[in-house]
């Protein structure tokens, strides 16, 4: 079970039945649960779709696509059964939110999948939650099988004369699976391999039906916008970006933790008061905001609203809100180097750029780390992830790319450090070098 | 090739929750190696026949996830996650120490068949780091002492 914590900045929206047993059906009653469900039958699956789109909602994921948008892009008639889909594949380095969420409040992402059902005329929904996360799948079933008990969902839900099934599902460790059109596969029980877009999910999904797929934390705030109005989400955060986010602060911070923070709340401002700032009398050396697939801003680049646009307006992405501080003391290098390794380790290899690419890189970072380096290799490094950008069918290749081009940019003096067979001057006397692992 | 109950019931029920019988394979699997402690040739051989599959089908799946295994794994897989989170709060320390406590490297096994040690990729607790999952429990915020007392309760389960 993972500790919480708690700031007087924070605006507790989606986390506001954390730590107050709402696991419990009857507990989550008590805390105004399904009566945003019981509002959304009463209303029309438009009426439902224009809330969402005026809540500014957008896609918790990291891609911040807008939901009631994608919501409406799913067509009314289909011959083929419609399906909503709820991401909890949550594998995203720094990102450690939506395990919170069905951790403390999974009726809340149950209660989203129906509103996002009765949205788009889906009778079925399936909740995706990672293999690794064991303890929260059977959190999730027992709140299923409470919700099937209490008539809730399955036949006629109240007395409305609809049905909608809610099933869990769950992974067995890939991170390529968040991405939407491998998590079809996986949940279609093949290897995580995406799928060739258009057509998107939207029309063509889940075994061949219109398929709406959202995050788990996406899915978590629809009820709150139900229930408090698509007008007051909206203004909870910044223009286009609706509401509220769970931040998780991570790295070299005096207060680590998972935060409910208002959209465009200063990055500088969460590092420094929310996260208590850096500990040990380090300095700060770099910040990846949105989860490891993110270019790293530097300490003069951080004084910035965190809400979609701002941030990419300032060279990086709100991704999945996982925010990693990075203090004086670490090697970019070597920082960069496991990045690497992780992208190259996830890469499901249909694409070649990103096959290539990741192994490339993470090989050249090894030798570039050890001190066997030239100085061309910085450039060839650059050279190779931006010839990755956008093109692989699936985001991971330029997950891999984004922040390897900005850690040779804005770090180039420190890679150069490292030149001409120099020890990493980050290295502490004695320190381990643990063996290159094999594939 | 025979199941407890418990998963025979539970495959009774996943089996019926998709339109297509191979959609319940992935995590159908893992609950399979949870059992038998790993994904042998007797399980892959039940699994294929039960979802209409070639072993072959199955044996691609397989391989592809990272916490399938069709080798035997000591009795708790010790999981250390050195990825960016981690590594900034020392979980390749953390590793090495674990590595030099149980004379044992990465995917290996200890003698005794008690401990298998693995480096792993992001586990999901980062505001927590360094985490390591030892089966399915999480630890997290972790120091080399604190590692051995995790150690130490694992070996006490058994004696």
């Amino acid at each position: 079970m993972a500790d919480l914590v708690s700031h007087p900045d924070e605006v507790r929206v989606i986390s506001q039945r954390f730590g107050k047993g709402a696991t419990d059906i009857n507990r989550y009653l008590e805390l105004d649960g399904y009566k945003a469900v019981q509002k959304a039958l009463t209303m029309e699956p438009d009426a439902i779709i224009n809330e969402v789109k005026a809540s500014s909602l957008r896609g918790r994921g990291g891609a911040g696509f807008p939901t009631g948008l994608k919501w409406s892009f799913v067509p009314k008639q289909s011959a083929k059964p419609k399906y909503v889909l709820c991401n909890g594949d949550e594998s995203e380095p720094g990102t450690c939110k939506d395990r919170l969420i069905f951790e403390h409040d999974p009726h809340a992402v149950i209660e989203g999948v129906m509103i996002a059902g009765l949205a788009v005329g889906a009778q079925s929904a399936y909740i995706y939650i990672r293999g690794e996360y064991r303890y929260l799948s059977i959190i999730m079933q027992k709140a299923i099988r409470d919700a099937y008990a209490k008539g809730f969902i399955g036949k006629n839900i109240f007395g409305s004369g609809k049905n909608f099934e809610v099933y869990w599902h769950g992974g067995a460790g890939a991170y390529e699976v968040g991405e939407e059109s491998a998590l079809m596969e996986s949940l279609e029980g093949k290897r995580g391999i995406p799928r060739i877009r258009p057509p998107f999910p939207a029309v063509v999904g889940l075994w061949g039906g219109p398929t709406v797929i959202n995050n788990a934390e996406t899915l978590a705030a629809v009820p709150h916008i139900l229930l408090g109005g698509g007008e007051w989400y909206a203004n909870l955060g910044t223009p286009k970006n609706g509401g509220t986010r769970l931040f998780c602060l991570s790295g070299n911070l005096e207060k680590p933790g998972v935060y409910e923070l208002p959209m465009g709340y200063n990055l500088k401002k969460m590092i420094y008061d929310v996260g208590g700032g850096i500990p040990n009398g380090r300095a700060l050396k770099a910040v990846v905001p949105g989860g490891s697939s993110v270019p790293a801003l530097l300490p003069e680049e951080i004084d910035i609203a965190m809400d979609f646009d701002t941030v990419a307006k300032a060279g990086s992405l709100l991704g999945s809100g996982g925010v990693v501080v990075i203090d004086d003391a670490q090697c970019i290098v070597k920082f960069a180097l496991r990045t690497m390794k992780f992208y190259r380790h996830e890469s499901c290899g249909w694409c070649i750029p990103c096959r290539e690419g990741t192994d490339w890189l993470e090989k050249t970072l090894i030798r570039f780390h050890s001190g066997a380096g030239l100085k061309k290799d910085i450039d060839n490094m650059q050279y190779l992830a931006e010839n990755m950008l956008g093109r692989t069918f699936c985001p991971l290749g330029d997950a891999a790319a984004m922040p390897m081009i900005a850690f040779a940019k804005k770090f180039r003096k420190e890679f150069e450090d490292h030149l001409e067979g120099r020890p990493c001057p980050f290295e502490k006397e004695g320190a381990v070098r643990l063996p290159v692992l094999a594939h | 090739m025979k199941f407890s109950l418990e998963f025979e019931a539970r495959f009774a029920e996943m089996v019926n929750n998709y339109p297509t019988r191979r959609s319940c394979l992935v995590p159908t699997l893992l609950y399979a190696q949870d059992e038998v402690g790993y994904l042998s040739d007797e399980v892959i051989t039940e699994l294929a026949q039960r979802l209409e599959l070639t072993e072959l089908d199955v044996r691609n799946v397989i391989s592809y996830y990272s916490m399938l295994t069709t080798k035997p794994r000591g009795k708790y897989s010790v999981q250390v996650c050195t990825n960016i989170c981690c590594l900034v709060r020392g979980g390749e320390e953390l590793l090495a120490h674990c590595a030099n406590k149980l004379g044992i490297g990465h995917k290996q096994t200890t003698a005794d068949g008690m401990f298998t040690l693995e480096e792993v990729e992001c586990i999901g607790a980062c505001s927590w780091a360094p985490a390591v999952q030892v089966n399915y429990d999480f630890h997290e915020n972790l120091t080399p002492e604190k590692m051995d007392a995790v150690l130490n309760g694992y070996r006490k389960q058994n004696h």
